[in-house]
């Protein structure tokens, strides 16, 4: 029995006004849109760890956003990560009141990096994740940094930027790669590479995921601690038992219990 | 009913969910106060530790918990709430901890990530009550960069993370865990259960 760290698979859900968007296809669920049944579900699956990520643009959104959180956190215990237009201490301190555990800062961060420094200050490192979207920069000699959802290119270096996140106060780093966000051709394991070489903190890998080999490969190629997913796990293209058992026989370290084998 | 220590930072919030989810009553306790009216006690966790024991003692709550701990009923820290019931702790600086188990609180030293975050499963030193209906090696959530620097005769389960962590501590009614149960799923849950049928 291997005893060291597990490898975390966490889904992410992206949030609207309160609800999921972009559907869940789990059969079971009545109402896919709600939250609560959707986090229950992925729970009850084995998700190690779940992401929240709220694309609301209205002034209602810290309300609404607060209110699912501490819904979601009365019925599923395992770690919560919310993120979208955390701008302030103050954001941080109502969603990490409500229930979440880590705070997810991307384009604030680079408009405002004293804001990841102050957060770690003051909840510590383990709450703040540093989520960053990179994209291979045209020359091809490394990565650029995007913010406002991948749309506004920014001067910041990946490997440069994601040390300096560190350094700031950061716990972990969620890496985005737009070259292969909803590609699901695989992680981008060039770019994992380059990022955990320089950072001592734990790496989610986010986009490219289509297939449960993307993941082997991930965890194989590179020292990933985490792979994140959004569609996959919510069109049930992918189960999360199939995955972890696959995982497991390529002897890459995850948590199999017995209670998240029955569900599926 | 179940006592959750507040000493000012941290979030409260996951503990006393945890419970309530599995049918306990909590209450928040933020000053000295009787402790007929506790049928258990919890001391969260999260922060550091010079600054949790200062706020504790402002409020006389160090006294409290341990005149507490003399009556025999179930006492349970959680995290940095587990490394608070030592004797030393060597965050920032030497800080005297509640001292109600012998050992001291160091910096992991460790070739690997810190904070050690993640899941973890928990190898079993000494069978216990708490470890009733969970199975053999059960994973835990764990978020922490500081460990009881020893296994110490009141270790009742470890993990591995490169070096051996103290998990699960246990002297009669005063029980650590270095993992957040109220973050790891059923398994968590029903220690929490376990926990409470000491009651």
């Amino acid at each position: 029995m291997i005893k060291i760290l597990k490898k975390r698979i966490i889904p992410c859900l992206d949030i609207k006004d309160g609800r999921v968007v972009k559907g869940i296809n789990f059969l079971d669920l009545v109402d896919a849109g709600d939250p609560v049944a959707s986090a229950r579900r992925y729970n009850e699956m084995g998700a190690d760890e779940l992401v929240f990520l709220d694309i609301t643009a209205t002034k209602e959104k810290r309300k609404t956003l607060t209110d699912l959180v501490e819904k979601v956190a009365k019925e599923v215990f395992i770690p919560l990560t919310v993120g979208g237009g955390i701008k302030s201490i103050s954001d941080m301190q109502y969603i990490l009141r409500a229930g979440a555990d880590k705070i997810s800062v991307n384009s604030a961060a680079v408009r405002n990096p004293s804001l990841v420094k102050e957060g770690a200050k003051i909840f510590g490192s383990q709450c703040i994740v540093g989520a960053v979207d990179a994209s291979l920069k045209d020359d091809e000699s490394g990565w650029d940094v995007y913010i406002n959802g991948g749309s506004k290119k920014t001067s910041r270096d990946l490997v440069e930027w994601v040390q300096e996140l560190e350094e700031l106060g950061a716990g972990e780093i969620l890496l985005t790669s737009m070259n292969r966000d909803g590609t699901k051709i695989g992680f981008d394991i060039e770019m994992l590479r380059a990022v955990t070489n320089v950072v001592n903190i734990p790496v989610i890998a986010s986009g490219g995921a289509g297939k449960i080999e993307d993941f082997v490969e991930v965890f194989t190629k590179t020292d990933t601690d985490a792979a994140l997913a959004a569609s996959i796990f919510h069109f049930g293209e992918v189960a999360m038992s199939d995955l972890k058992n696959t995982l497991a026989e390529n002897n890459i370290p995850v948590r199999i219990e017995e209670s998240s084998d029955k569900n599926e | 009913m179940i006592g959750i220590i507040d000493y000012g930072a941290g979030n409260l919030n996951s503990i006393c969910k945890a419970f309530e989810h599995i049918g306990f009553d909590t209450e928040i306790v933020e000053k000295e106060t009787r402790h007929e009216k506790y049928d258990a006690l919890v001391l969260p966790g999260v922060g550091a530790f010079p600054g949790a024991m200062s706020r504790l003692k402002e409020n006389n709550l160090d006294q409290f918990i341990k005149e507490y701990v003399k009556t025999g009923k179930p006492m349970l820290g959680v995290c940095l709430g587990m490394q608070l019931l030592f004797e030393w702790g060597y965050e920032d600086t030497k800080t005297k901890g509640l001292d109600l188990l012998p050992g001291e609180v160091v910096k992991m030293d460790s070739s690997l990530k810190i904070p050690h975050m993640g899941w973890n499963e928990l190898e079993i030193i000494k069978d216990d009550n708490l470890f009733k209906d969970l199975p053999d090696n059960p994973h835990y959530y764990f978020v922490h960069s500081y460990k009881l620097k020893e296994i110490t005769d009141e270790v009742i389960a470890a993990t591995d993370y490169g070096v051996k962590i103290p998990a699960v501590v246990r002297k009669d009614n005063v029980i650590g865990f270095q993992f957040h149960p109220e973050k790891s799923g059923d398994n968590g849950l029903k220690l929490l259960e376990n926990f409470g049928e000491l009651i």
